[in-house]
């Protein structure tokens, strides 16, 4: 038997349930099928209309519906259906009783549209201002709209729900969310505060005021038509991420208890970097230096070197700066290597699902891993001869693959990468 | 696992309704000064944010510019306590420093959103209305002075804090959990110093209406926190506070000065749909706190709304030999702000060796003649979340 702790002495910390929603569809199973038969769940969004938008196109996750809908309710309806089926995975503690703390990558609540419309109408007089809209928002008539638009709101209905242990730790870091939700998982049971840890990242935030927000940043494509064709992450003609929902939860624990209970583990969380970029609000130092830091950073902290990693679960938003740096901080750190390791990039086919994404496409890294099958890029017709990747284009690519890497950044200077492996090393 | 490191607070940077820095502090709480403003946004109250020159702190207008009011408190704060704990500008530390932001979200722009629905409730909404709307009149920078995470975001550019960067929400427990992970990461050695804190601007109209919703804001009269039984309710506060914690072995190779120790931060979240769930939560907490007098100090950032107001009182008053200090009253109430600040008040006593006197009509609130050498700092938020850490002097 492996020993229950790493190299470094810190008790290892596996997986043992996971569960995905993403435009391809709810459950492991299915998204599985469809990312590696190169699938894409972009489509033209009906949900509202697109009058005038620049980019018409989204990850929507349409076959959930909420009521009353709101991007927030959503956004938690996703946390329940991935979290339902990481749990019956793992069959860790019992229904409602999960043994840990909760950690949630959410993105940052608001108001939303059709319920300030709603107050707006409630007004009943022409010409009115925000006093007038204060005047009739108590007494109650609105007071779910308190509730509901709380930022712990999502986090405090997953407690409820299943039961997790302590104050629920609720968390933004833009783009990289999942990945530090999995990080504080890590983490916590590192420091032996618990066995186990629930880590959801969910984001069903595709409204009109979104949309329009990344646009007026211009971040999003505008290659509307064909929709499934807009996300091409390293090509040369990329221009812009597309957006998109889901929801990823993982059921950490450490390997000893793991063990101790018969749990079937999928994979181990092996190490964990994050390093702050401080250049500018929404681009990358030029120099690439936090993104080669916090590579190298979650390297060390698996005690692992590049020739150890066999594939990379790239960032690759289809940005034309994001895909161009992440090139740069893969080359300098992996060297030659950088051009003969599989780089492929979920986000070609399930958009790019903020801050649900670093924890969906960790559930995919591991689902590479047993599967020992690694998804491509799509829309790989015209390759940037800036990034010669090997972003296994376009088909699917049997593989060995025994650690694989993967990688997010985000607005603000979030960096963070997880090293995933299929046995502890 | 190894024994735990001790946490010192070796830096606090606090703005707010009162003013600046640490001295302005003390002196407006030592002269039980309160500043309200029950004019502007009349019926409701607010504690203004003081008159600041950002400019010392935040020297780009460039970067002034790409942030609502809740980063440049933030921002501000940041840099106070970066210098308080005196590595402001020190790119070897700053590079390697952890930070954990509590916060919530940015401000809307107001004017937008009420001439939308003006010309909604006109009935010009036609299919496209809202979108062409919001693509014509949204500023891109409002974007990202809304996004939780880039109050972080701004620490990093304007003072270099860029080791790692974590951004926790969910009100006043986000600030709670934020202490709690930064102590815990510190006493692991998962980090030698962190940035923790929070910011908030009350001065908003849409933050307003949010807690209208719930009926949460105070109106018309301006009470002491404690003496809302009958008019209940939060008077809304700017402030932005943030403390550097690091571990006693660094503080102490680098000659850093500690205000205080950070012994213990432990986070709750009672199911408030029982009545008592709040009075039980706090009397756990308190149970396994190590408080060793009977006749110590405590800081609430109780909120004045109900019932959890008077669930805090209930547990209060089984520990009547405590001196309790309610920031609410002088500071109003700050959201994720209010942990970080009472924890920062708290810090600030045990290094002046004097607890600041009451300001209490009802009596709640009693004279500290001793000085304190342990002193609690309890959190309960208006709506969910309680927590409650242990605050040490050095000696």
């Amino acid at each position: 038997m492996t020993a229950p702790r790493d190299k470094f002495g810190r008790p290892i910390v596996v997986v043992t349930g996971m569960g995905v929603v993403t435009s391809l569809g709810a459950g492991k199973t299915d998204n599985w099928k469809r990312l590696t038969a190169g699938e894409s769940g972009i489509r033209t969004v009906t949900r509202f209309p697109i009058d005038g938008l620049k980019s018409t196109m989204a990850g929507t996750v349409d076959f959930v519906t909420v009521e009353p809908y709101s991007s927030t309710g959503l956004t938690e309806r996703l946390a329940d259906i991935a979290t339902e089926e990481a749990l019956e995975q793992s069959g860790i503690g019992r229904k409602g009783d999960f043994p840990g703390p909760l950690f949630l990558a959410v993105a940052p609540v608001e108001v939303e549209w059709p319920q300030r419309l709603e107050v707006g109408r409630a007004v009943g007089k022409p010409d009115f201002d925000v006093n007038d809209i204060l005047a009739i928002s108590g007494g109650g008539k609105f007071a779910a709209y308190h509730h509901r638009f709380m930022f712990g709101s999502v986090a405090g209905h997953l407690v409820e729900k299943f039961g997790t242990k302590g104050s629920p730790i609720s968390l933004s870091t833009a783009c990289a969310s999942g990945a530090t939700a999995i990080q504080l998982g890590v983490e916590a049971i590192r420091r032996g505060e618990t066995d186990a840890a629930l880590c959801v990242a969910t984001d069903g935030s595709v409204n009109p005021e979104a949309l329009i927000r990344f646009s007026l940043l211009s971040a999003l494509s505008t290659q509307n038509d064909p929709p499934q064709a807009a996300s091409k992450p390293f090509s040369k003609n990329r221009d812009g991420f597309v957006m998109a929902e889901g929801a990823g939860t993982l059921v950490l624990e450490s390997y000893e208890a793991a063990v101790a209970r018969g749990a079937t583990i999928l994979g181990v969380v092996a190490g964990c970097g994050e390093l702050t970029d401080s250049f500018h609000r929404t681009r990358s130092s030029p120099d690439g230096k936090p993104i080669i830091g916090c590579v190298r950073k979650s390297l060390a902290d698996a005690g692992m070197t590049t020739e150890q990693i066999d594939h990379i679960n790239a960032h690759g938003t289809a940005t034309p700066e994001n895909d161009k740096m992440e090139f740069v901080g893969i080359s300098a750190v992996f060297g030659e290597r950088a051009t003969q390791i599989p780089v492929s990039s979920n986000k070609s086919m399930i958009g790019h699902t903020i801050s649900a994404a670093g924890a969906v496409e960790a559930i995919i890294s591991l689902l590479t891993l047993e599967h020992q099958r690694i998804p491509p890029t799509i829309n790989y017709d015209i390759p940037d001869p800036a990034i010669p990747f090997d972003v296994v284009p376009n088909v699917a690519r049997d593989a060995r693959v025994t650690a694989v890497m993967s990688n997010s950044f985000g607005f603000g200077g979030q960096n963070a990468s997880l090293i995933l492996t299929r046995e502890p090393i | 696992m190894n024994k735990p490191k001790e946490a010192w607070i070796t830096g606090i940077g606090i703005v707010s309704s009162l003013g600046e820095g640490l001295d302005a502090h003390w002196d407006a709480l030592n002269a039980r000064r309160v500043n309200v403003d029950e004019k502007r946004f009349a019926p409701y109250i607010v504690h203004p944010l003081a008159p600041v020159s950002f400019d010392t702190q935040i020297p780009k207008k460039g970067d002034q510019r790409q942030m609502e009011a809740w980063q440049r408190i933030g921002t501000y704060a940041a840099g106070l306590a970066l210098d308080s704990a005196g590595v402001k500008g020190d790119r070897e530390i700053l590079g390697r420093m952890d930070m954990i932001v509590a916060a919530g979200g940015g401000e809307r722009d107001v004017a937008v959103d009420m001439a939308i629905l003006n010309a909604d409730a006109k009935g010009n909404s036609a299919p496209g209305f809202l979108n062409e709307r919001l693509l014509n009149d949204l500023r891109p920078t409002l974007f990202l002075a809304q996004l939780s995470n880039l109050l972080a975001g701004n620490i990093a550019i304007v003072h270099g804090v860029s080791g790692t960067s974590r951004t926790f929400m969910g009100e006043e427990a986000a600030s709670i959990d934020a202490a709690r992970i930064a102590l815990a990461r510190v006493e692991s050695g998962q980090s030698d110093i962190t940035l923790v804190g929070a910011a908030h601007n009350g001065e908003r109209t849409d933050l307003l209406i949010l807690y209208e919703f719930g009926d949460f804001n105070l109106k018309d009269k301006f009470d002491p926190v404690w003496a809302r039984d009958k008019h209940s309710g939060f008077a809304l506060g700017s402030a932005g506070v943030f403390l550097v914690i690091e571990s006693r072995e660094h503080a102490e190779a680098r000659g850093a000065k500690p205000y205080a120790r950070l012994t213990k931060v432990v986070a709750d979240l009672a199911q408030r749909k029982q009545p008592g769930a709040v009075t039980k939560s706090l009397e756990a907490m308190w149970s396994g706190l190590g408080v060793t007098a009977d006749n110590g100090a405590l800081i609430s950032g109780t909120t004045g709304v109900e019932p959890v107001t008077s669930e805090e009182k209930a547990f209060l008053k089984g520990h009547p030999g405590f001196a309790v200090r309610a920031t609410g009253t002088s500071f109003g109430h700050t959201l994720e702000t209010q942990f970080p600040l009472g924890l920062a008040l708290a810090a600030l006593s045990l290094s002046r060796g004097a607890l600041f006197p009451p300001n209490d009509p009802t009596g709640l609130e009693v004279e500290m003649a001793k000085p304190p050498t342990q002193i609690v700092v309890v959190g309960a938020g208006h709506w969910q979340g309680e927590g409650m850490a242990l605050v040490e002097a050095i000696k």
